[in-house]
């Protein structure tokens, strides 16, 4: 049996149906987890208590950006394979992603402003996640906009490829024009940035619970798409008879 | 050799099926007119088969066409030898006196076109199609807005155009005295398939 | 090719076309600055280099929806796509009538309103060419927008949404070039930048909009 056939609206319903409610209670354990072991943890030698935020920020941003190239996978099965779930797919964790963006910004403004005394700078990682916003804004607004659905997913799958690029160019334009104050990757591979591990494992565990967290949200917003899609083309049907 | 087919055509208007199974072979010379009624998608064939949108089932062969839509794709504020020359140069085809005269617009070359009245904007419309020097001619409704004197005109040109080995398909609903077939698309219509309460296919549950 | 240039250029220049009125928007926004601000000149040459730009990059907005919104309207657009001409190519002639229109115009009256915003001397070389630079992959973004938001009600407020995110990277080299040529640094790292971006713009858009166009025509 190949992968595509959990494109086919039935089998997608019946099998994301079965997996939902495990995923979903997944996400509420390993969210609420992480957050309180990391709430358990000891405060910071500079940072004090403020550092505890990270453990909402982190996964959010982690998942505003995983968000958009789901979107963009989902785009290219569409454009490549039409699956119309694979378009459905992208809609749908178009909001989701955009919300995990907000939440990534207002979390980082709360962390900035007792660490850096203010709460918006221009540094190029808040600058870039604010142009990720924007992109997200501009292809949820596409897709509500355009009245025949398919079309719809086609304008939408180019805007995500174009957006993609300029997205990815605009996060180098925006190191190129301000250096920024933010620090480098928390969860870094090179010695020497590495974070405490009394942090980390916490911060594992609340990450897996966003990633639990988002694909629940995914998973229930598709299948609404999908029963609207269908609802939409049986009164279609009914309208004509 | 035929200049237009069509093999068991389906073309979809708004994500659902308008005529299905629609076959048809258009020869050097040979006019077919489209007809049914308001609704059926005489307008969705002709853009399938303009190549303006992809049928939902069939195959379309032919590439030597003009489309005349309800749109004329006439600029107001170009004279109507302007009009033609930019379509003329567009299409590489021939100049554009003959197109002129044959719908009667020599007199009226230098006037823009939006000091043209109805009629005559869409006479300047149809000429467009001499100057493609496409074969194929797809009309929708070429006799809106034209008067009788101004239909007979018309019908000479595409006499004139089917004796230079043309051919023309045509959705209008009024006599143009031409010795055509008639593709009458009501039968063609397409059923409706009784929803089914377990769709089993790939997209067929948003079909 | 050329006739489609032609005649696109002839539209604009006629009456109804609304040439001029991007510069004269641009001249606008360039006036109301200074009020907002303030008229001490320190301070104006400081801004000058991202006000010039941030005005040719909305002055330019100003005009992307007649790209193609016309010849949808009337037909032409149908006829062009079953014209011999790839839709790919008409898409770059008319982005190309375009900067001629508009960006161009920018580019040649930047000076003046640099002038008025008392932008310093030695960045008035960059800003010409930064903008000629710049400018050509304004107006082809500016073309794929319109081609995503052809045939829809209210489509003009949703090509700013979808076409403003785009500028960015233009936006930020070209300004940068302005600016370090106004404090007599190195602009060529920024310049060379801005290059690459319209190359690969002018080079690629072209398709991504003509497919838009082709999913909006059908």
């Amino acid at each position: 049996m190949s992968i595509w056939e959990y494109a086919n609206p039935v089998k997608f319903m019946r099998i994301s149906g079965a997996i939902l409610p495990w995923v979903a209670a997944g996400a509420a354990v390993c969210c609420i987890g992480g957050v309180v072991w990391g709430f358990l943890t000891p405060l910071d030698y500079r940072q004090g208590a403020t550092v505890k935020i990270i453990f909402l920020h982190v996964p959010s941003a982690l998942m505003a950006i995983n968000g958009w190239l789901m979107m963009l996978v989902a785009s290219l099965i569409w454009l490549i394979r039409r699956h119309h779930v694979s378009a459905l797919v992208a809609k749908a964790a178009a909001p989701v992603g955009a919300v995990m963006t907000l939440i990534a910004l207002v979390t980082g403004a709360i962390w900035g402003q007792p660490m850096w005394g203010t709460w918006w700078e221009w540094d190029p990682r808040l600058t870039s996640f604010l142009i990720l916003f924007l992109f997200y804004l501009g292809y949820i607004a596409l897709w509500a906009s355009v009245e025949d659905a398919d079309s719809a997913a086609d304008l939408t799958s180019v805007l995500c490829l174009v957006g993609s690029v300029f997205a990815l160019l605009s996060r180098y334009a925006v190191n190129f024009w301000n250096q920024g104050l933010h620090q480098g990757a928390s969860l870094s591979v090179a010695p020497g940035e590495r974070m405490s591990s009394v942090y980390k494992y916490p911060l594992y565990v609340s990450m897996l619970g966003f990633f639990l967290l988002f694909l629940a949200l995914v998973l229930v917003r598709t299948r609404t798409e999908i029963r609207l899609r269908r609802l939409s083309a049986l009164l279609a049907r009914e309208n004509r008879a | 050799m035929s200049l237009l087919a069509a093999r068991d055509l389906a073309v979809a208007r708004g994500g659902l099926r308008a005529v299905e199974g629609v076959s048809f072979t258009l020869d050097a010379g040979q006019a077919l007119i489209l007809r049914g009624p308001n609704g059926i998608g005489k307008t969705t064939l002709l853009r399938t088969l303009a190549g303006l949108q992809a049928p939902v089932a069939g195959e379309v062969a032919g590439d030597d066409i003009a489309y005349a839509g309800h749109a004329d794709g006439l600029k107001p504020a170009l004279t109507v030898a302007e009009n033609l020359h930019f379509w003329s140069a567009i299409f590489g085809g021939p100049p554009i006196d003959a197109a002129l005269s044959a719908m009667n617009l020599t007199e009226l070359a230098r006037r823009p076109a939006h000091a043209l009245s109805a009629g005559q904007k869409r006479r300047l419309g149809l000429a467009r199609l001499i100057v493609t020097g496409r074969k194929v001619w797809l009309l929708d409704e070429p006799t809106v807005s034209l008067d009788a004197a101004s239909v007979a005109l018309f019908a000479d040109m595409l006499r004139g155009h089917l004796g230079q080995g043309g051919a023309a398909l045509i959705a209008t609903h009024i006599e143009l005295g031409l010795d055509a077939q008639v593709l009458d698309l009501t039968p063609y219509r397409a059923t409706i398939r009784p929803p089914t309460s377990r769709p089993a296919g790939f997209n067929e549950a948003f079909a | 090719m050329k006739a489609l240039l032609i005649r696109d250029l002839r539209l604009a220049v006629r009456a109804g076309g609304g040439f001029g009125l991007a510069l004269a928007f641009f001249l606008i926004l360039c006036t109301l600055v200074p009020f907002g601000v303030g008229p001490e000149g320190g301070q104006l040459s400081r801004i000058a280099p991202g006000i010039l730009w941030v005005g040719a990059l909305l002055a330019c907005l100003l005009s992307l929806d007649r790209i193609f919104a016309l010849d949808h309207e009337d037909g032409s657009l149908d006829l062009l796509a079953t014209a011999p001409l790839p839709l790919e190519g008409a898409v770059a002639i008319k982005a190309l009538a375009h900067w001629l229109t508009t960006g161009l115009p920018l580019v040649i009256f930047a000076p003046v309103l640099g002038l008025m915003l008392h932008l310093p001397g030695p960045a008035f070389p960059w800003l010409v060419v930064s903008l000629i630079l710049g400018t050509p992959a304004l107006s082809m973004l500016g073309a794929f927008g319109a081609a995503m938001t052809v045939g829809l009600r209210r489509g003009g407020l949703l090509l700013s949404l979808l076409v403003l995110p785009l500028y960015i990277p233009t936006l930020i080299f070209g300004a940068e070039a302005v600016r370090r040529g106004a404090i007599a640094a190195d602009p060529a790292p920024p310049l060379v930048f801005l290059a690459a971006i319209t190359l690969a713009v002018l080079a690629l858009v072209p398709f991504a909009a003509a497919a838009a166009l082709r999913v909006n025509l059908r």
